[in-house]
């Protein structure tokens, strides 16, 4: 999807939070259901770093499952697409897991 | 550069008012661009010294020459099941020797930007009772056939406004206008999809009327603008008939966000092999209770429930405004 422009996002972000400070890690949560891919970001994390206080920084990515419940049955369950009924058959299910899209948290050079 | 659909974003947005003719290039709040380089060195080498130092707790195979300067992937277990990425900087040796460094819990979500500037949208919107639809789907669908029928059989009942979404040309804002609805073109450049900003910039130009119709048509693209809220009230995918009743299976994401289907084309349905339960069927399973419509914007077919679900929308839209 728009990697390019999330990662713009993240990098952005990033910069205003770091308020001047260099930035050495970047820990990122992306669900496998929130339509982005980790590994594009990855890719293009280096270049829209390039230049920013977050130039050589490191970037972790966590990936998480995409878990939902049945509204029915009430069970929890894995959902590796996002139309994955419920084992009992049911496909009116509450999403847990998996749409996450965050930046949890920065590793900042103490000045 | 979009991993799903190549648009490398270098291009400037911009939008066209029909009614005056003026063309303005939308001003981007996103972070720097990936040409940013603040290095004083033409060219941006970096040769000398290579501080490497690897603080993550995992063996490296093999011998690491990295002449390139280049960033590589490691590969290794993590006994939680849980993937991730470490990326090590090589050649990066502008800062001196590692220095102590602290943690910052920043907990924001990515899109933080343009769901706030969606939220903006979205009560302007509401406290003009304005009903807001987002339309989306592939390139040839007939979006732009569909919205100059609405405009139609609507004229008289509840007016509409149009902002046109299209990497370039102003075409279809053309057509709308010929049609009878005032329009705004936005042209996203190498951009995939509309975001809220842009949304923000052409409502201040276009001016919709309180208790209007205000119809938003994408870009033609199933993919990227299921993740960008504009601050509409509802998406409205739509299909047609020779697209391929497992269109909604093969675009999950798109499909999962809209709250109405519509299947287009159905004046062609003697000529092609479509199966039009089947169609509802995996509309439904993506996205269980949605609501779903087959119509012909040639032809004219279906469209009373189309428009009626419109204005019963609109009623919403107004009644809702306040609370």
């Amino acid at each position: 999807m728009h990697e390019l422009g999330i990662t713009r996002n993240i990098v952005g972000i990033v910069t205003e939070a770091a308020k001047g400070r260099r930035v050495t890690r970047v820990t990122l949560e992306v669900g496998q259901l929130s339509g982005v891919m980790a590994s594009a970001i990855a890719f293009c994390f280096d270049a829209v770093a390039q230049g920013t206080p977050l130039d050589g920084a490191a970037l972790d990515i966590r990936e998480i499952e995409g878990r939902a419940r049945c509204t029915h049955c009430n069970t929890e369950f894995p959902t590796p697409t996002l139309y994955t009924p419920c084992p009992c058959g049911s496909r009116e299910t509450v999403r847990l897991a998996g749409e996450e899209l965050m930046i949890k948290t920065l590793e900042l050079e103490t000045v | 550069m979009c991993g799903g659909c190549g648009c490398a974003g270098s291009e400037v947005a911009t939008i066209l008012d029909m009614e005056t003719g003026r063309r303005t290039v939308l001003e981007r709040n996103a972070g720097p661009g990936p040409v940013a380089h603040r290095h004083g060195e033409p060219g941006h080498h970096h040769h000398g010294t290579h501080d490497h130092h690897h603080d993550a707790d995992h063996d490296h195979h093999g011998s690491h020459g990295h002449a390139d300067g280049k960033r590589h992937h490691h590969e290794h277990g993590h006994p939680d099941g849980q993937d991730h990425h470490h990326e090590h900087a090589h050649g990066h040796a502008h800062h001196p020797a590692p220095r102590a460094t602290t943690q910052l819990d920043l907990e924001r979500r990515i899109l933080d930007r343009n769901d706030a500037q969606a939220g903006l949208n979205r009560a302007w919107l509401a406290g003009r009772e304005i009903l807001a639809l987002n339309l989306v789907s592939s390139p040839g669908s007939g979006k732009t056939t569909l919205i100059e029928r609405t405009i139609h059989d609507l004229k008289g009942v509840l007016p509409i406004y149009v902002i046109e979404g299209d990497q370039a040309t102003a075409n279809d804002a053309e057509r709308i206008r010929k049609a009878g609805a005032p329009a705004i073109q936005v042209n996203t450049g190498s951009g995939c999809h509309l975001e809220a900003d842009m949304v923000d910039t052409a409502l201040r130009a276009l001016k919709p009327a309180a208790r209007s119709l205000l119809i938003i048509e994408n870009v033609g693209n199933l993919v990227c603008p299921a993740l960008f809220d504009l601050g509409e009230r509802a998406k409205v995918a739509i299909f047609s008939v020779t697209e391929g009743e497992d269109k909604p299976l093969k675009y999950p994401h798109m499909f999962a966000a809209v709250d109405v289907v519509l299947i287009n084309k159905t004046d062609l349905l003697p000529h092609v092999d479509f199966d039009m339960r089947a169609a509802a069927e995996n509309a439904r399973r993506v996205k269980p209770g949605v609501t779903i419509f087959e119509l012909s914007a040639r032809t004219g077919e279906g469209f009373s429930q189309w428009c009626d679900w419109l204005l019963r929308e609109a009623a919403s839209a107004r009644e809702t405004a306040l609370r």
